[in-house]
């Protein structure tokens, strides 16, 4: 039941959040706040209560549509617990990062805020293939909403070139789901989109193979991975400021979550077989997106891209097949999301201060602005892979896990972090050094709002850097998954 | 068995009545109560129809066999008819001189539609094929004040009548092949090679009229030119109520009489199909007319429901309950789409239809935007609207009849069709620019039966469960 509460907690705020912008005009701010807040520690006292027997934290099975044998099956183990909570704690960070950006319209747009957090909070516990496919599309609409009403030049463009590529893989997914569905229903007699049921079905090479594309394009086209990626850094540049931190730090993790839970699992093995095409396309991603990044001028396009480079990393990771490789790729999920949503709300703050995104109108920020440029310099790093914060442990057993798959595709995959070392560096020395900027005669610095945001996030970065532990632990309950190798 | 036939007396009566009270009096109020009462307790004589059914259907001569499916089918069309009436005594109301007609040309424009699903016979189908076919050559051209109206209900005219033309000439060439104009014995009398051309040559002539009824590729050309001319309300009627009646006749024919076990017409629909949902979609982008934007997506939609046509061959009951639910979700928001262009212009000189005229009305007028962006959605296709039910069904229907080809298509038909509509949803959500003010003086009831309308799509697309029982018990009630 808890799910269902959190996330009818979240609609409802939603809700009330619109309304009360006739109360007072920042009032909808304090109400989103206050729930993020909220639901953290909600999740927090939930994993602290810890599983029960089977490793779940919370489930829930009611009947929908029994007509299809769909049902609202929704549970919560290790893996959707931390991206439930990276989830509800992000929400804080892109409430707080708009909180002076928006100047229209606020209640609407913190009601999408909201709704769209239940959206991903609902794609994280759904264990029935149609209830998931609801949430997988029902989060794109209030998403659309943000980049469409409150997004920059651009938006139109921008918005419409997200909701097509979503949409259309979405399609393709649905038609995998209803086939596989079928399929079972003509072998079993019942009709069920029950994921535990599903799992048990044996299907024979050429129709997994299909299906599994099905699922595996929908996924990697919101993760994004190259040649599917293009929406990605349009609606990250023009997305707002809270967009593109929901953006980065949760939707594309959803993309990661789809391939980890549904794709490896319930064909174990045509993923198995597919596993080169998997490696590739993530060194693909990581090369071919670091090489993109350093070419941008873009402040917020280049962290953009850097995140099509971060994410090629978990394909690597799951498709080794190997324990190390998907915690790996678990690991480097929720350190990706901590440190871009840093770059990104730092993004928008230099966009509300300077009003351009563009590296060259910057140049020697750290003298006007010294505690943002120690916070862009300490998520830079982390983002490059520093040992001791999150990213590096993610990416470390990543290349761990792939080394005994395949050597040659490991060797291009560790070139990627020092390509990342390069457009990291280059972006921070573009901004934050170098000589001052003339035009740029004074900024104000972060004040307290936005830095005890970034402290938080520098020190979920170093915790999981220092003491992977936890979630490492967290992970053991679902891995090995079926199919997997030690 | 009179009691199976309850509503069409009740509606036939109501209809006598509207017309005494016409010419004893002309009073515009009186006749828009007189008709709204009249669909409200022919909508409820159903229920009493319904548990005279017994066991399966009920044959009233050779003409017509009422189940409850064909009731169902009925209480759709006089919902629609309700929410026409609503709209258009607004509408009737500030543009037209004389009034009262309107009621009675929606009447039986209704009447018609009630007749096709039970039909059972080709005099039937014509015969209420032609009742709805009159009632609209009026119905579209009512407004004379203006001549885009005139013009639209010409063409119709035309148009229409050589469709019919074509319909019955196949039906006579089905007649010549089987000496029967039931539909349950239209199959070649005899295995001579000249029935068998007769009734191959009857139905391609038979599925080209019904093709221009529905308007799919390429008997679709009529479609915008009438969409757009026409007042939005009776588009509304003639998107929903004409095309659902038309097909639930040919669904009718197509189950009673096997015609998908001929190879040929099995082929040629597929064709259609495909034809019409990627076309109508590609169409519809270049457009930058509500009215004919939503005219090309109906082509669309209608390709959609052949695909439950088609799979009627290998899964009758799950074709039949496909049709009904996709006609249930497009009738809501095909209503509700042009209700919200009706409704806005009520009071305007011209119809606000382009769309440019939406621009930012979600902040305009919040209530009538909202309804605009919620049937964009569920015309798309997309979750927490009816329109996804909808084509959930299709996909499971073409899944479950192994038709990859039409899945196909419809993939990429919907896909490009996110584009048009998201199209709509973005300038309604736009800043409006400053040449356009709050819109004011909207008539509330239309407000309130948009936002009935909208708020419908989201519960049966949020939970269709009860939808989805009653269609399915309807269904196995009535044998298939």
């Amino acid at each position: 039941m808890t799910v269902v509460l959190l996330i009818l907690l979240l609609l409802g705020a939603g809700v009330v959040a619109w309304l009360s912008e006739r109360v007072h005009s920042t009032l909808p701010n304090w109400i989103a706040l206050i729930t993020f807040i909220a639901t953290t520690l909600w999740v927090l006292i939930v994993w602290l209560n810890g599983p029960d027997a089977n490793g779940l934290y919370a489930i829930l099975d009611l009947p929908w549509i029994p007509r299809f044998g769909i049902n609202i099956v929704m549970r919560v183990d290790g893996l959707s617990l931390m991206l439930i909570g990276l989830t509800t704690f992000l929400g804080i960070v892109a409430v707080v990062s708009s909180w002076t950006e928006t100047k229209t319209r606020l209640g609407f747009f913190q009601f999408n805020i909201l709704w769209v957090m239940a959206g991903v909070v609902g794609v994280f516990s759904a264990f029935d293939l149609f209830l998931f496919f609801f949430f997988w599309e029902v989060m794109l609409i209030p998403m659309y909403f943000l980049i469409a009403i409150w997004g920059h030049e651009e938006k139109e463009y921008a918005s419409m070139k997200f909701f097509l590529f979503t949409q259309i893989s979405g399609l393709l997914m649905l038609v995998a789901i209803i086939a596989l569905v079928w399929i079972n229903y003509n072998i079993s007699g019942t009709l069920t989109f029950d994921y535990e049921e599903l799992l048990k079905l044996n299907l024979d090479s050429t129709t997994a193979r299909l299906l599994m594309l099905g699922f595996f394009i929908a996924f990697i086209t919101k993760l994004p991975s190259v040649p599917v990626h293009t929406w990605l850094p349009d609606a990250h540049t023009q997305a707002p400021t809270a967009g593109s931190v929901i953006l980065a730090g949760i939707l594309l993790k959803t993309g990661a979550y789809g391939i980890i839970r549904f794709v490896v699992t319930l064909f174990p093995e045509a993923s198995q077989e597919f596993w080169m095409w998997g490696m590739t396309l993530g060194v693909i991603s990581i090369l071919y997106g670091g090489y993109l990044a350093y070419s941008q001028t873009d402040f917020k396009r280049l962290v953009a891209y850097s995140s099509i480079a971060h994410m090629g990393f978990i394909l690597v990771g799951v498709y080794s097949f190997s324990k190390l490789g998907t915690q790996g790729a678990i690991i480097t999920m929720i350190a990706h999301g901590f440190s871009t949503a840093a770059l990104f709300m730092m993004a928008g703050a230099l966009q509300e201060r300077l009003h351009t995104r563009e590296m060259s109108k910057m140049g020697g920020l750290w003298v006007r602005a010294p505690r943002m440029g120690a916070v862009t310099m300490f998520f830079v790093i982390a983002s490059v892979g520093m040992p001791g914060l999150g990213n590096f442990i993610g990416e470390f057993l990543v290349l761990i896990g792939a080394f005994q798959k395949s050597v040659v595709l490991t060797v291009f995959a560790t070139i990627g972090i020092v390509v990342a070392a390069v457009y990291g560096l280059s972006l921070m020395q573009r901004s934050f050094q170098g000589v001052p900027n003339p035009d740029v005669s004074q900024m104000p610095d972060f004040a307290f709002r936005e830095m005890s945001v970034m402290v938080l996030l520098m020190i979920a970065l170093v915790w999981v850097g220092i003491h992977p532990q936890t979630l490492l632990h967290m992970t053991e309950t679902i891995l090995p998954l079926p199919g997997f190798g030690s | 068995m009179l009691q199976a036939g309850l509503p069409y007396m009740v509606l036939t009566g109501g209809l006598l009545v509207v017309m005494i009270g016409v010419s004893i009096k002309r009073t515009h109020a009186v006749a828009a109560v007189l008709t709204i009462i009249t669909l409200i307790v022919t909508i409820l004589s159903h229920i009493l129809a319904y548990s005279s059914l017994g066991d399966g259907a009920i044959q009233i001569t050779p003409l017509f066999k009422v189940d409850g499916v064909a009731y169902l089918f009925n209480i759709l069309f006089l919902f629609a008819a309700l929410v026409v009436a609503f709209l258009g005594s607004e509408f009737i109301g500030a543009h037209v001189r004389f009034k009262e007609e309107f009621y009675l040309l929606l009447l039986c424009a209704t009447l018609g539609s009630l007749v096709l699903p039970a039909a059972v016979h080709f005099a039937s189908l014509i015969l209420g094929l032609e009742i709805i076919g009159i009632s609209l050559y009026a119905m579209i051209a009512y407004p004379e004040k203006t001549r885009p109206p005139l013009e639209a209900g010409l063409k119709y005219l035309v148009l229409s009548g050589v469709g019919s033309t074509t319909l019955l000439f196949g039906m006579a060439m089905i007649y010549a092949g089987s000496g029967s104009m039931g539909f349950a014995s239209s199959l070649p009398a005899d295995g001579s090679m000249e029935a068998q051309y007769f009734y191959l040559i009857g139905n391609a002539f038979f599925w080209s009229g019904i093709a221009f009824k529905l308007s799919l590729v390429p008997f679709h050309i009529w479609t915008p030119d009438v969409y757009h001319g026409a007042p939005s309300v009776i588009t509304g009627f003639l998107a929903t109520v004409s095309k659902g009646a038309v097909f639930a006749v040919v669904f009718r024919y197509a189950v009673e009489g096997n015609v998908l076990d001929s190879g040929n017409v099995q082929f040629a629909l597929i064709l259609i199909a495909c034809a019409s949902m990627v076309i109508g979609n590609l169409l519809a982008l270049l457009q930058t007319n509500l009215k004919r934007i939503l005219a090309y997506s109906s082509i669309a939609h209608m390709g959609y429901l052949l695909i439950a046509l088609l799979l009627i061959e290998s899964n009758e009951a799950l074709g039949y309950e496909t049709v009904v639910v996709y006609l249930v979700g497009y009738f809501l928001m095909t209503l509700a789409a042009f209700g919200v262009i009706s409704v806005l212009s009520t009071n305007q000189e011209r119809e606000l239809d382009t769309i440019d005229s939406v621009n930012g009305l979600f902040w305009r007028q919040p209530a009538a935007g909202a309804v605009l962006i919620v049937s964009a959605i569920s015309l798309a296709g997309i979750p927490l609207t009816i329109g996804f039910v909808a084509k959930f069904y299709v996909f499971a229907a073409g899944i479950d009849g192994r038709m990859w080809a039409l899945i196909g298509a419809l993939v990429l038909g919907s896909a490009i069709g996110i584009y048009y509509y998201l199209r709509i949803v973005f300038t309604a959500i736009k800043k409006p620019s400053d040449e356009f003010g709050t819109i004011s003086d909207i008539p509330w009831t239309g407000l309130g039966i948009l936002s009935f309308l909208g708020l419908c799509m989201l519960v049966f697309g949020i939970y269709p469960t009860p939808l989805i029982n009653l269609v399915q018990s309807v269904v196995q009630a009535s044998g298939f």
